[in-house]
């Protein structure tokens, strides 16, 4: 179980990182913290003719308050966001989302921006940014540009990032001052891939609830308020339109009966603790 | 294993093998992987056979065993080419430039179906899949059956799960041409036995096979036994490459096709007094060994034979055992070996009882429990069950264990509303292995024929060195039990050493240790037998010492102390020598031994216990020595949204006889809990009803981590076995046989359960606790996907009139246009199609070479497409039916039904990510093919590729 | 930076538990592997080369990672710790590995050195751990033969006995 083989090119600036991946095209990759893609080489599920080691580029290791959102570096690994101050009071949904990320051990080396990249419709990064309506910041040799992340992530792995552009950064919306957050995640052990992830974000007129792990990607979706008698019937109608489907670890319904009951359990703790 | 060095000039290899549950080679295309510069060998199934001989089967049946498959595989995983090249990298590459063509079979998955009349047969020359079926009788059970007031029956389906150690195989081989001899460094750990096994498929004599094993192992829980396929596969292949050739399996090869426990079928009934003694059983297991019989199989179906009535008097028991091969890994050792299936089915039994005539669980167990005052007591299939005092020791644990405060917890949480259960267990753990307990698989005269076969000998050499200190030697290969340590203190204590002064060498090798065929740390041997004969040994080496210290010291033998490093006489410790001065005796000054004593440099002991007998006549086996008793309760709660288990407490008491090293024997039930609640909450090997194998990673196959498994409570009470010289018995299997019924019969109390399968997965239970769900609000169709089995429908909408897209959807020219990732599309017929694509999800991509059928043609209506792809990363099959609908003059509404199936590497290892990617792929052609037809711009991907891949379009 | 091409072997230059360290990596060589056989530092284990089982865990730069899922070339001008490099003279142990004897914390060992790896980052940064704590960051790890209870045990031992010396210091 060894990587077929490829060339490695360290790049030093941003430039030469869109350089090589505009020359490549289709046959390069990103390698950033390598914790989604390395596991695919080693079973040479990938195989890349070339890897862009983007972590020396200092201007990717950069995390900035910006116009009320945080912007996250695309070198910027999980232990060190989730080691940041404040991070619960900005970004209460993130932080509570970190610590289901992989483990420890996977953490102090994989990126966000990394996460966002794999779109894996179980992942955890994923689905706090779609919750929170987050963009990615996408580049390549040809110009910059914006995603909303509900547009980004199109399906299994599957992104509106085109072949030779690589993410910058992502930027994610601070908590509102009277809104409140909770993340729930149910998966066969600690550290797996959620079998069911839910993060709401509830203020005093909106709720909004995004599940990870049922549909092929991160799905976020307004909901009436917990005290609105009409959210059991959104909720049902939210989970079958997820169309989940069984696999090794659960079965479709179970997937839709947790949408209802966690889905329902984070809106509701969301909102006491806005009160 | 991988840390020990390596002979200079050591090659690596290593193994292509199946992604067919069953197939047929046609074809095998070495040449461009020979090519590569690096690489040394390729060998083929054909080239190994040609080498070796099959393997020995346990079993009177025409069939072969081979390490690797030459002309049909038979499960996902089995070898089908080994490449030997200077490291692991570039044979890996080499295996990606082998070309395989296979003709798929049908494949058989479980026990039962092998034996339906028209099931697919793996080996011909069987006629079917059953390689044994043998029926006992002990006592009277029908007589028992018609007399009593109830007949309570459980069926059970037992699933694969295995003991997966965190280090893999490793094995280095060489070849001497002169000699036409093996050597071996493999971490096997026996039995020894399997060394006849090794030595005979590869055309040699015993003594040209040497076979070593390193000092330390990284925990074989009786996987490691296992290795001795690959131990044929590649000295074969050192032999070819005229270089050492070292091969260490990777955790995907591991849990594909390395040793796994059987899943077994049973139905078991039970005759049952209105107060619940069980006066009768009737046992009927079909046993689920794999796609081939490998040795030592079918044991773990009769390692428990002698143990059928569990811990209980039951006189009168019927038994049949039935061994089929289905399209699944091979089986072998895994700790436990046969108890956790026996012991799920017979106490999930006594649960029932309990439930069906309304008694406490508690009082059934109590009732049924053989008395100390029958000890030893000889079960109605033959076992001897040395000692122990079963009711005390129940009776201590729930004063110990805090039962009463259970029951308390369990009312308060029910009153809450929250589910909580208890469930208990009584088992006895047999350890010490009856060599001949297999035989019990052939008839009497059929082991008349055979020759007996009985024992257990276990040895050991304690040497004396030049200066003093002693080593010891025993044939048992250490897998992390703390061995070392307890044979020290054994020795020491009788040499009046410290332990620190004993140095203990645990490496095997056959050419220059002593060893024997049940040499080996299997079977919970080592506390009743290895130390057990070391201690012979010391006790030897004393008598020797004591006599050349006597006379010198001037006491009388029986006079002589040793204590303290020293060796002085009962009463005056100043008349005192060094230990070392008289153990060195015999190397520096053999004229002052006692004239009747050649040496006292070495003393090796054999032992062997004669309560080990071949089975009798009437089939009756004692097959094992030592019996320990266990008692398990537990109080679990099941998480009532997500179905989730929690183990709240769980007690063990243990009676393993006398307790060598608390510690070791702490960390041997602790250890054996994990793998046992492994076994009752996640771990499965998973096969598709097609056999393509679906737990192929560790992220798939779930082995509970520091946050899933509590510390159990465990209790001890020691009677010490009259049948081993330290009175220890094995301890290390228990909780694999006692624990995972334990927590099933936990759950099925707090949910009120009749039947539960393992592993107890929370989608499952759920369903339970909430029942069917509620219909999908304004209906819609429920899609039943499941697994690798994809389903999906949808529909696109083009701007194109229908003919024109009826056109292009035949037109191979218009698909290679739409489609970027396909190479060369080619029309065969009219409705044939090939072609080569390039398909990816992600980062994940692969080429494929595939076939496109279409049939059912309504032009310009419909069309079915039915095809399959095969490339590196695996294989599918699959059809599809597209309409077309006219939408307006100018538009098409495009719809299609699919369902296909996906098998080799990728589902094995990937297959969370399958369907979804299938639904991808699926959307982005018909966008493309929408984009294509009507303007604006088709995705870059290659859509069709992806499309013919992950589905295949076959039927 | 010129790019590093496939099949060649390229010099690596870091630091391995304290020592200035060279070697030669294909680009895929992976750090696992870059230890055992380039750099002969056999204590890291591998067990599933996909980040699961935790075995081949090492420092890098400080904190704990997967040797198996980090190419040796990633690791140019990095500091790297094994679990050689944790006792503190070659005839002693650190105070966790003492623990992990006394507690029984190993059986086969072979997951013994990634966790211990972990647990030496983890314990440098939180100096009374709870049980909780120590539970996650061990799950990070697979032991099949202990049961993790001996482990948690020696952690905890460790920890406070960590605790006392800083304390006295
Ligand atoms: S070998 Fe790296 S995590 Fe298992
Ligand atoms: S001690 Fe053997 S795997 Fe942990």
């Amino acid at each position: 179980m060894k990587p077929a083989p490829f060339d490695y090119l360290r790049a030093e600036t941003l430039e030469e990182a869109l350089e090589a991946l505009h020359q490549a095209g289709t046959e390069a990759r990103v390698l950033a913290g390598g914790q989604s893609l390395l596991p695919m080489l080693n079973m040479r599920l990938a195989r890349p003719a070339l890897l862009v080691d983007i972590m020396p580029i200092a201007a990717l290791r950069e995390v900035a308050d910006a116009a009320g959102a945080l912007r996250i570096g695309a070198g910027i690994r999980q232990a060190a966001l989730q080691a940041r101050p404040g991070l619960a009071r900005q970004q209460p949904l993130l932080a509570a989302a970190l610590p289901w990320v992989g483990h420890a051990q996977t953490r102090s080396r994989g990126t966000l921006c990394g996460s966002v990249a794999h779109a894996d419709p179980s992942a955890e990064i994923p689905l706090v940014l779609v919750a929170m309506g987050g963009h990615v910041h996408l580049r390549s040799r040809r110009g910059a540009r914006r995603v909303a992340a509900e547009e980004f992530f199109t399906g299994m792995m599957a992104t509106t990032r085109a072949e030779e552009e690589m993410i910058e950064a992502i930027t994610l919306p601070h908590a509102a001052p009277d809104s409140g957050h909770a993340f729930r995640e149910v998966g066969r052990r600690h550290g797996d891939f959620a079998i069911t992830a839910c993060a709401a974000v509830v203020d005093a007129r909106s709720a909004r609830l995004a599940v990870g792990g049922v549909a092929d990607r991160p799905v976020a979706r307004a909901l009436p308020l917990p005290s609105d008698p009409a959210l059991e019937d959104a909720l049902e109608q939210f989970a079958w339109s997820l169309e989940a489907r069984d696999d090794l670890h659960a079965t479709a319904a179970y997937r839709r009966h947790l949408v209802r009951r966690l889905g329902r359990a984070v809106l509701e703790e969301a909102a006491a603790c806005r009160a | 294993m991988d840390d020990c060095g390596t002979p200079p000039g050591t090659l690596h290899a290593a193994i292509l093998r199946s992604p067919h549950a069953h197939a047929l080679i046609e074809r095998v295309e070495v040449e461009r992987a020979r090519a590569l510069p690096g690489v040394a060998a390729v060998l083929t199934g054909a080239d190994i056979q040609a080498l070796t001989s099959s393997l020995v089967v346990g079993v009177k049946a025409p069939m072969e065993c081979w390490p690797i498959a030459a002309d049909r595989v038979r499960y996902v995983g089995e070898p089908v080419a080994v490449v030997v090249a200077r490291d692991r990298y570039l044979a890996e590459d080499a295996l990606d430039l082998i070309e395989i063509r296979y003709a798929p079979l049908p494949a058989v998955v479980a026990p039962r179906a092998a034996l339906e009349p028209d099931a697919p047969v793996l080996h011909a020359g069987l006629q079917g899949n059953l390689a044994s079926d043998r029926s006992f009788r002990y006592g009277d059970p029908e007589a028992a059956f018609a007399a009593a007031p109830h007949r309570i029956a459980v069926e059970i389906d037992y699933p694969r799960n295995a003991c997966t150690p965190i280090e893999t195989y490793g094995v280095v081989a060489e070849y001497e041409p002169g000699a036409d001899a093996y050597d071996v460094l493999a971490n096997f750990q026996g039995p020894f036995s399997i060394h006849a096994v090794i030595a005979r498929a590869l055309r040699v004599p015993g003594n040209r096979l040497r076979l070593r094993t390193p000092p330390d192992s990284g925990g074989s829980f009786g996987v490691k036994q296992g290795v001795f396929p690959y131990i044929v596969l590649i000295a074969a292949a050192a032999r070819v490459a005229g270089r050492p050739v070292k091969w260490i399996e990777d955790r995907l090869e591991h849990l594909a096709a390395s040793s796994v426990a059987t899943n077994r079928a049973t139905r078991l009934a039970a005759a049952v007094e209105a107060d619940g003694r069980i006066t009768a059983l009737d046992w009927d297991q079909i046993e689920d060994c794999g796609a081939h019989l490998r040795a030592p199989e079918p044991a773990t179906l009769y390692r428990m034979h002698g143990n059928m009535t569990g811990a209980y008097t039951v006189r009168h028991v019927a038994i049949r055992n039935r061994v089929v091969l289905t399209n699944k890994a091979p089986t072998g050792l895994n700790r436990g070996f046969g108890g956790p299936q026996v012991y799920f089915a017979l106490e999930r039994l006594v649960q029932r009882i309990a439930l069906e005539l309304r008694l406490d669980p508690l009082e059934v167990l109590r009732r049924n429990l053989v008395p100390a005052s029958a000890m030893p007591y000889r079960t109605a299939s033959g076992a001897l069950l040395d000692s122990g005092d079963y009711r005390a020791a129940l009776e201590a644990a729930l004063a110990g264990g805090g039962h009463a405060e259970l029951l308390a917890r369990r009312d308060a949480a029910r009153a809450e509303g929250r589910l909580y259960g208890i469930g208990y267990t009584a088992v006895v753990e047999p350890s010490v292995s009856n060599m001949g307990y297999i035989s019990a698989v052939l008839t009497p005269a059929e082991r008349q024929r055979a020759g007996p076969k009985n024992g257990a000998q276990a040895t050991a050499t304690i040497n004396l060195d030049p200066v003093g200190s002693a080593t010891v030697h025993v044939a048992s290969t250490p897998q992390g039990q703390g061995h070392r340590t307890v044979l020290a203190q054994v020795v020491a204590d009788e040499l009046g050493l410290h332990p620190q002064d004993v140095r203990v060498v645990t490496e095997m090798d056959t050419a220059k240790d002593a060893w024997s065929i049940a040499s080996g740390n299997y079977a919970s041997r080592f506390a009743p037998a290895v130390a057990g004969v070391t201690k012979l040994a010391a006790e030897r080496l004393r008598g020797r010492l004591a006599r050349i210290a006597a006379s010198q010291l001037n006491v009388a033998t029986e006079d002589v102390v040793f204590a303290g490093g020293r060796i002085f006489a009962r009463g005056n410790p100043d008349n005192a020598l060094p230990f070392a001065r008289v153990a060195s005796a015999s190397h520096w000054a053999p004229g002052t031994l006692p004239a009747d004593m050649d040496q006292a440099v070495r003393e090796t002991a054999y032992w062997t216990p004669p309560e080990l007998t071949a089975p009798d006549e009437a089939d009756a086996v004692n097959s094992s020595l030592c019996h320990g008793f266990i008692f398990d309760f537990c109080g679990v709660e099941v998480d009532r949204t997500t179905g989730q288990v929690r183990i709240d407490r769980y007690v063990t008491m243990h009676d393993c006889g006398r307790v060598l090293h608390p510690g070791m024997v702490a960390g041997q039930v602790t250890g054996g809990f994990a793998h046992a609640l492994g076994a009752a909450l996640f771990e499965e090997h998973s096969y598709g009803a097609d056999g393509s194998f679906a737990t192929g990673t560790f992220a798939d196959y779930l082995v509970p981590t520091a946050m899933e498994v509590p510390e159990p409570v465990t209790l001890h009470h020691e009677t010490p076995s009259p049948f081993t010289p330290l009175g220890a018995k094995g301890v290390g299997e228990g909780n694999c046989m006692s624990t995972p019924v334990c927590i099933a019969n936990a759950v099925a109390d707090a949910l009120g359960l009749k039947d539960v399968t393992l592993p107890l997965l929370p989608a499952r239970l759920a369903a339970h606790i909430h029942g069917p769900e509620a219909a999908r609000p304004g209906g819609g169709a429920v899609p039943v996907a499941g697994g690798r089995q994809l389903f999906g429908e949808g529909s696109a909408m083009v701007a194109a009139p229908r003919e024109r897209v009826w056109a292009m959807l035949l037109d191979p020219t218009t698909l290679a246009a739409v489609v970027p990732g396909a190479h060369d599309v080619q029309r065969v017929s009219e409705t044939e199609f090939r072609a080569e694509v390039t398909l990816g999800v992600g980062p994940v991509k692969g080429r494929y070479r595939v076939a496109l059928t279409l049939s059912d043609l309504d032009a310009p209506q419909a069309v079915t497409l039915s095809g399959g792809a095969e490339g590196a990363l695996g294989f599918g099959r699959g059809t599809g039916r597209v309409t077309l609908a006219e939408d307006g003059p100018e538009r098409t509404r495009i719809g299609y039904r699919y369902e296909a199936e996906i098998g080799g590497k990728v589902a094995s290892i990937a297959g969370r990510l399958l369907d979804g990617a299938a639904r991808l792929v699926i959307r982005q052609f018909f966008a493309a093919l929408a984009a294509h037809a009507g303007g604006g711009s088709a995705p870059r991907e290659g859509i069709f590729a992806r499309l013919l891949r992950l589905l295949g379009w076959r039927r | 930076m010129p790019r590093l091409k496939a099949g060649q072997r390229h010099w690596l230059h870091l630091t391995l538990n304290g020592k200035a360290v060279e070697g030669e990596a294909e680009p895929r060589l992976l750090l696992s592997d870059f230890l055992r056989y380039e750099l002969g530092a056999t204590g890291t284990h591998v067990g599933c080369e996909h980040g699961v089982c935790g075995a081949c865990t090492v420092q890098i730069d400080g904190a704990p990672a997967r040797a198996c899922l980090t190419l040796a070339v990633q690791m140019e001008g990095a500091a790297i710790r094994t679990v050689e490099g944790l006792a503190p003279a070659p005839d002693r142990l650190s105070i966790l590995q003492e623990a992990f004897r006394e507690h029984h914390g190993l059986q086969c060992g072979f997951c013994t050195p990634g966790i211990l790896m972990s647990l030496d980052a983890f314990l440098r940064e939180h100096r009374r751990p709870n049980e909780a704590a120590l539970r996650e960051v061990l799950s990070g790890h697979l032991c099949r033969c202990t049961g993790y209870a001996p482990i948690l045990r020696a952690a905890l031992a460790a920890a406070e006995r960590l605790a006392k010396e800083a304390g006295d210091a």
